[in-house]
């Protein structure tokens, strides 16, 4: 049997935690807790196991209870094994009043997941969640990044899904590597 | 056509670059008030612009800075409140995304007002890709000599960081965004002691809203006096207002406070009316936590006066027939929408967002979920509609912090204004859970 090598971040990861750590007082590097479950996050496959977890405490220098109790308390933070995609659907009121109900079963119907769980194939986890603020684009799914906008077409839903279908995640770490696009629709307003 | 204070350039070309947001007369406020006035004089210019707190509450901003403790010695923060999750509510977003040096020009120079050596802006975690937009403007603020160590030459440091959350509504709480911002669960603290005594690291803490600090430029360029004078009495400046739901035109409209509600639903400078020709229902004007009105209720007053876009004029009539202008996350509603499945979903909404600190929250907010969930499906009994009446009101008023009465309001409202359609969805189960059927005004829409 062979011993698996220890989790550890990346070299990227770790420059940015460095640089995270500078934004907080010493005696309160406890505050980089939410970020760096960000970047564990990204890293290590879209969720956060509590092996994942106990390398952050670790990190961080802090218990690993300190970490269990943050990371269940924030609904972006998953820690089940997730597909490959992560769509979140919004179904606060004002999607519902434009259609997310409707988004939420077309979803079901053609990933074969239904919310809560992951499609036969591993590639969409459907998880609802509550308001994006994003109301004025309704219906919303988030997925990592990227905000996917006015879903409320079948088309608009083919193009997101195929997007994703050929979409490899790499984490991104900071700005200069934000690749994905969101573009913010205008009209009348600003 | 109303001023933008706010939003003048936002549609500018490269206005997110630091380059062309200086062009167009970016970070005039940081020169100014670092170079001419003292933090004091700031502090007085935004008191005099009469700046109500854009996140919801309403709150005089500048009486919120002289709060703020000064202690000889010990360092003070500011921190931007950008965790936008009030249903109904997407300026912030809007604002930061596309006009990201606004915010940060506003932090500097609230900062220097405050004393502040450390500053920062706590964004909601959904929000990843906005941190970035911001940090990429931030780095062009300390290239560019507005952020760091004495900044313009003056010996004033200040240092501006962006920490993202990770999806929890209840951290729009001042208190709970301290303890996220630490690194805990998000549950607000008991007060007092107020942040502005104990906030961050139990240091004085002054907790602004983005829209807030973003309004600050233009007083300190203007004057407080000159931002006064726009808007109508205690309702000072321009207002973000996130139009949402049955609207033709839903987006964010920055308005001059004092528009009426009529013609912000229906003029084509706004909203555009109600979409695919319907009829207005319902509105709900401030975020899912203000009291719904319907349609008459929104347009006038009891008193039969044009209801306008002011804290004072939507407020009219308390609870009773008004309601409130708290972060102008304005939801329209039209004929075909179900109030009762509206309510339903606003309820889920706090249930899944209480931090469960407070029994009555933690146990109200589950039992006003699931008795509006069996009214909504037609397994409803008639005791039910006071019953949930009465569990709000138990949890109004005994919480720790106002996600109890946020959680209270929408329903004690929804049953006020449309108690028929409650007692609809009790005396005719088969019809309420046939699909598309809904009441409106004593009628059936099928």
């Amino acid at each position: 049997m062979t011993a698996t090598a220890p989790l550890q971040f990346s070299l990227a990861a770790q420059a940015e935690i460095k640089r995270l750590l500078t934004h907080y007082p010493p005696e309160r590097s406890k505050s980089a807790l939410l970020p760096i479950l960000h970047i564990a996050q990204a890293e290590f496959g879209g969720w956060i196991s509590s092996e994942v977890q106990d390398l952050v405490a670790e990190t961080l220098g802090i218990k690993p209870i300190e970490v269990y109790e943050v990371s269940s308390f924030y609904t972006m933070y998953n820690l089940k094994l997730v597909g490959k995609h992560v769509l979140e659907i919004c179904r606060t009121g004002p999607c519902m009043l434009r259609g997310s109900d409707e988004l939420t079963e077309q979803l079901e119907r053609i990933t074969g997941a239904k919310v809560g769980g992951t499609s036969p194939d591993g590639n969409f986890t459907l998880k609802e969640v509550e308001c994006l603020a994003a109301c004025g684009f309704a219906p919303v799914v988030q997925v990592r990044e990227k905000y996917y906008e006015q879903l409320n077409t079948p088309e608009a839903v083919d193009a997101m899904l195929d997007e994703l279908r050929n979409l490899v995640h790499r984490p991104i770490l900071s700005w200069e590597e934000n690749g994905l696009q969101n573009s913010l629709q205008t009209a009348a307003s600003v | 056509m109303g001023r933008k204070l706010l939003t003048e350039h936002i549609n500018v070309e490269g206005i997110d670059t630091f380059d062309v947001y200086r062009k167009h007369g970016g970070y005039r406020s940081v020169e100014k008030a670092i170079k001419t006035m003292t933090p004091d004089e700031v502090v007085e210019e935004v008191k005099k612009s009469g700046l109500r707190g854009r996140g919801g509450a309403g709150f005089p901003t500048g009486m919120k800075w002289s709060f703020l403790a000064k202690p000889e010695g010990v360092p003070r923060y500011l921190v931007c409140n950008a965790d936008e999750s009030e249903p109904g509510t997407f300026k912030d977003r809007q604002l930061m995304t596309k006009l990201p040096h606004l915010l940060i020009e506003g932090m500097i120079t609230s900062s220097y007002a405050l004393g502040a050596r450390t500053s920062y802006i706590y964004i909601r975690g959904e929000l990843l890709y906005v941190l970035r937009i911001l940090e990429k403007a931030v780095a062009e603020a300390y290239a560019a000599g507005f952020l760091g160590k004495n900044i313009l030459g003056s010996g004033y440091d200040l240092d501006l960081h962006i920490h993202p959350g990770a999806g929890a509504y209840i951290c729009g709480e001042e208190t709970a965004l301290l303890e996220s911002l630490e690194g805990k669960r998000g549950n607000p603290r008991n007060k007092p002691p107020f942040p502005a005594v104990s906030g961050l690291y139990a240091r004085p803490t002054v907790v602004n809203n983005v829209e807030s600090i973003a309004a600050v430029p233009v007083i300190v360029n203007e004057g407080g006096n000159e931002y006064a004078k726009i808007g109508i009495g205690k309702s000072t400046g321009t207002k973000l207002i996130s139009a949402c739901g049955h609207v033709k035109n839903p987006g964010i409209y920055e308005i001059e406070m004092g528009v009426p509600v009529e013609e912000f639903i229906y003029s084509d400078e706004y909203c555009g009316g109600i979409w695919k020709g319907r009829e207005l229902k319902a509105v709900v004007a401030g975020g899912s936590s203000v009291p719904i009105l319907p349609k008459d209720l929104i347009l006038k007053t009891a008193a039969g006066e044009p209801r306008l876009m002011t804290y004072e004029s939507l407020s009219d009539g308390g609870f009773v027939t008004g309601t409130m202008l708290g972060s102008g996350g304005f939801i329209a509603m039209d004929e075909t929408t179900c109030i009762v499945k509206n309510t339903w979903n606003f309820s889920r909404f706090y249930h899944h967002e209480s931090c469960g600190q407070c029994s009555p929250c933690r146990e109200g907010t589950g039992w006003l979920e699931k008795v509006l969930h069996r009214l909504e499906h037609g397994h409803g009994q008639m005791h039910d509609i006071d019953l949930i009446v009465n569990v709000a009101k138990q949890i109004e008023g005994n919480t720790i912090c106002p996600l109890g009465e946020a959680a209270a309001w929408p329903v004690t409202a929804a049953v006020r204004h449309f108690r028929d359609e409650f007692e609809w969805h009790v005396t005719h189960p088969h019809e309420a859970t046939r699909p598309g059927a809904v009441y409106h005004g004593g009628l059936v829409l099928a």
